[in-house]
């Protein structure tokens, strides 16, 4: 097998689109360094103008919620649904809101 | 197809967890890298995606070889951005099975090694020009069948990656398909360099989605899970149904005697191809067979100073920025 530390890192990669958008995870790629993880971020996922920006994060410094405390962990949202607008019902006189 | 003859690996787990895995696929849930999977899925997906991967990164190969001749600055600036969009496949694939804890050299070796397979198609050889126009239109033709459904395929990153793909596949069947057009409307001799290539390339496009279902005894494990979509008759089916009056538009003939339209199937006719030669090419005996996995290993060789030299460079630069702060 060969010498895994020879692998370069793996690198995350996100692009912000043209309107004004969040940047958004579009896949991963191999790159020595942030310089070069930039420009193989723009062969690879910008061949059809899809940004106009890139950022780059080396994927072992993103953390990440564990998929066993999906319950636990977003469990206090489901109960308070007076989040949510349509909760309440305002009279249609009342016009737009 | 892209990844052909991939058997299911068999599954060991605990019964319960099996279960209330196959009901999170019935649901319709995506699985994602992290998350609880039987071991004969992870490593089914391995092969499938690996076998996927080194299919777009060989299947430059054939196609690579005409940019350099392109018969037009155009028509070579379109076959190279086809080539570099089948490059970025590759490379979104890759990335979708490292999920699942396999390394990218890891892949590369077992495909050199030959533990790892591509798609049969790429053993065949392009001997004309009229060859990029078979190929963008039958083998990425064959290959978009197969991907379409794909997007819906129960692992998340595979999904992902299929969405991203098949974007990307209607400019490379139609380039293919606007070649044939060109040389059918040329002259005598352009118009039979463009019936050469159907006639080669005809079959082993059919290959493609692998043996027929009667001797496809891997599909019901893979199908369940949600990893392979449709068999391999209902997609071959489909591709001939819409590439036969292509052809007929194209004024070219389908090398297929039989070749007739069902009224009550509602489909074509046709012959299989020859499973003897599918099998064959499998086994390593195809005609460029041994010249793929040389370039592949070439490629391999040559570049190993650059990756090495790269993250020297980066181990430096990195030591030399920690001792400045
Ligand atoms: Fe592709
Ligand atoms: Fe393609």
């Amino acid at each position: 097998m060969s010498d895994l530390k020879k692998e370069w890192p793996l690198w995350e990669v996100f692009i912000r689109g043209q309107h004004g958008m969040s940047h958004r995870h579009v896949g991963s790629l191999h790159a020595s360094d942030e310089e070069m993880a930039i420009l193989n971020a723009r062969d690879v996922y910008t061949r059809r103008n899809e940004g106009v920006s890139i950022w780059v994060v080396e994927a072992k410094h993103i953390g990440a919620s564990s998929p066993d405390q999906k319950g636990p962990l977003y469990e206090p949202s489901n109960s308070k649904v007076y989040r949510h607008p349509t909760f309440f019902d305002i009279p249609d006189d009342v016009g737009a809101m | 197809m892209y990844a052909q003859m991939i058997k299911s690996e068999a599954t060991l787990d605990d019964p319960e967890k099996l279960a209330a895995f196959q009901a999170r696929i019935d649901a319709g849930d995506k699985i994602e890298p992290k998350e609880w999977m039987p071991e004969g899925y992870r490593k089914t997906l391995i092969r499938q995606i690996g076998q996927h991967a080194h299919s777009e990164i060989v299947g430059q190969l054939p196609e690579g070889n005409w940019i350099t001749r392109a018969p037009t600055l155009e028509r070579k600036a379109i076959l190279l951005a086809k080539v570099q969009d089948e490059a970025g496949h590759g490379l979104y694939l890759y990335c979708a099975a490292e999920t699942l804890g396999v390394t990218r050299d890891e892949m590369t070796e077992m495909l050199l090694d030959g533990r790892m397979k591509y798609s049969s198609i790429f053993n065949y050889p392009t001997l004309t020009w009229a060859d990029m126009g078979a190929v963008g239109w039958l083998v990425d033709g064959a290959a978009i069948m197969n991907q379409v459904p794909l997007q819906r395929t129960s692992f998340g990153p595979y999904s992902r990656a299929m969405v991203r793909i098949c974007k990307e596949e209607s400019f490379h069947q139609r380039q293919g398909f606007d070649i044939m057009m060109k040389m059918c409307k040329g002259t005598e001799a352009q118009k039979n360099m463009a019936q050469d290539a159907l006639n080669r390339m005809w079959f082993p496009s059919l290959m493609m989605f692998g043996p027929s279902d009667k001797d496809s005894t891997h599909s019901v494990q893979s199908m369940s899970w949600k990893i392979k979509m449709n068999t391999n008759d209902e997609l071959r089916q489909k591709f001939v149904d819409q590439t036969a009056p292509q052809a007929e538009y194209l004024g070219l003939k389908i090398p297929d005697e039989t070749l007739a339209w069902n009224e009550e199937k509602g489909g074509y006719d046709f012959a299989e191809p020859d499973w003897d030669e599918f099998f064959e090419v499998l086994q390593g005996n195809g005609p460029c067979n041994v010249e793929r996995i040389e370039a592949r290993q070439k490629a391999w060789d040559d570049g190993a100073w650059v990756r090495e030299g790269l993250m020297a460079h980066a181990e430096k630069r990195a030591a030399l920025k920690e001792a400045a702060q």
